[in-house]
């Protein structure tokens, strides 16, 4: 006990650092897909089987088996749930699973495309705030573009009444685009767009980079290569609004704790948070279903999956000799989207340079400065050097 | 807002949030909207807090919980009451506990 004045009550805001004197919970964060089905039929989208996929929807994990795993995550010190898909709003019972999250004592990230927002789920969403700003995917400023994008006559009308349901209700949300070729041209329009829009809680972001279907089909994967941007074409979007984005590059190389050597896993999700998808098999990540990193959660209990499973998963060690001789040695990694879950969608594999990012990563370095035209990024030894040298410049 | 503490009261906490204790915190998460000045507040209570805290169960009234704390910690009458009075007035502020008598 103790007398002086003060505040007793400690605020945690949004990113919560500080919040645990000691280590994290085993389970800081569940990623929940609830459905690999969607409303749209977008032709970038990386899991999106149709709406009345009657074969998808029966294997589907009832509210009762998600709320029996919400309340075993919730032991496990879980704090944040992901509610994603395809679309989440296409479930009946998805305010039941929210409600049982919210009421856990859980922040709950919900990730859609507004079109089935009603207002019934608005007011839900008024009354018992998920606490973390709604995620809506914008695919187009107008009909055109839009449902040039979702191929799905009538969606950008439900898009914009849904998203219209939750500033009514004055939910925060967030809108993220996609830049694809029906959407190149309205990259400016789409940001002015998202200007006005009061109360956005942070600025819009839009999706340059497209990953492949982590469900490996092989032709869908065909026509999302055909729609991603070059490694030059990246780079001039991403410095269209001046050169901080190079420069924050650089900042990613200098603050780099060196190549990574075998370790696969070096992402942010490492440690205090898992996936699972819509049948209930637990992933480490969403975007990562090869055999060796997945595990049934009909066999195992979440907290076994997440302390023993999990784990083995993270110490997985790279033995593909092109990746031990270019991604182990690269000090682009802190730039590079190479990891584990795409070379998976791309190859099959766990740790197969995938050839793609590493040209965008390599267009974005000799744009900043780190590279010369042609020059490897495993075969420089100074990177970190040349980036902390050319930061700010 | 000053909210009058009467130590013979019973209080616990409210319906509109939800007390967890992760990893030897105590983490209160609004539940109803209107909690938090921003939308995305967690909060959690110091170590004064949650002393105090773990003996709001709606059951004794606060007297009963300054003299448990007398009896656990070295320190003078009128700092525990100081501390009791200081929290229940920001958890009343912030509508996390309510009255229960």
């Amino acid at each position: 006990m103790s007398a002086p004045a003060r505040s007793y009550v400690r605020k945690v805001p949004s990113g919560r650092d500080g919040l645990w004197r000691g280590g994290p919970p085993a389970l800081a964060r569940l990623d929940i897909e609830l459905t690999e089905r969607c409303d749209n039929d977008c032709v970038h989208c990386s899991i999106n089987l149709p709406a009345g996929d009657a074969s998808a929807r029966s294997r589907e994990w009832p509210a009762a088996r998600w709320k029996a795993l919400l309340d075993e995550a919730a032991g496990l010190g879980c704090l944040v749930v992901r509610l994603t898909g395809g679309e989440p709003l296409l479930r009946d019972d998805l305010e039941e699973i929210y409600l049982h999250a919210r009421k856990l004592g859980m922040r709950v990230m919900l990730f859609t495309n507004a079109t089935l927002v009603t207002s019934r789920l608005a007011c839900l969403l008024r009354d018992v705030p998920p606490l973390e700003a709604v995620e809506v995917s914008v695919y187009g400023m107008t009909a055109e573009t839009y449902e040039a994008v979702t191929r799905t006559p009538g969606s950008f009308a439900a898009f914009r009444r849904g998203l219209d349901r939750l500033r009514e209700h004055g939910i925060g949300f967030v809108v993220k685009g996609a830049v694809l070729p029906a959407t190149r041209r309205e990259m400016d329009e789409f940001e002015a767009w998202a200007a006005r829009i009061t109360g956005l809680p942070e600025p819009p972001s839009s999706a340059l980079l497209f990953d492949l279907r982590s469900r490996r089909d092989e032709a869908k994967n065909a026509v999302i290569r055909g729609l991603r941007l070059g490694g030059d074409e990246f780079v001039r979007i991403a410095r269209r609004h001046g050169e901080a984005a190079v420069d924050e590059w650089r900042g990613f190389c200098a603050r780099s704790s060196g190549p990574r050597g075998d370790r696969l896993f070096g992402c942010l999700t490492a440690g205090g948070s898992a996936a699972v998808d819509a049948y209930g098999r637990l992933q480490y990540c969403l975007g990562l279903r090869h055999p060796a990193t997945v595990i049934d959660l009909a066999t195992v209990s979440l907290r076994e999956a997440v302390t023993s499973f999990l784990p083995r998963v993270r110490a997985m060690r790279a033995r593909n000799p092109a990746y031990l001789e270019r991604c182990a040695r690269c000090f682009l990694m802190g730039l590079c989207e190479q990891c584990p879950a795409k070379s998976w969608a791309e190859y099959g594999t766990l740790d197969t340079p995938v050839e793609y990012f590493c040209g965008v990563a390599h267009a974005q370095a000799v744009a900043a400065g780190l590279l010369e035209p042609g020059e490897k990024a495993w075969t420089v030894t100074d990177g970190e050097a040349r980036a902390r040298e050319r930061r700010g410049r | 807002m000053t909210h009058t503490i009467d130590l013979g009261r019973i209080y616990g906490p409210s319906e509109d949030v939800v007390v967890r204790e992760i990893e030897g915190e105590i983490v209160i998460v609004p539940l109803a909207a209107g909690i938090g000045d921003l939308e995305d507040e967690l909060f959690t209570l110091n170590e004064t807090g949650r002393a105090i805290w773990s003996r709001l169960d709606g059951r004794r009234p606060l007297d009963a919980i300054v003299r448990e704390l007398l009896a656990e910690y070295d320190v003078p009458e009128s700092v525990v009451r100081e501390d009791v009075v200081g929290l229940l007035q920001e958890l009343l502020d912030r509508r996390m506990i309510v009255e229960k008598s």
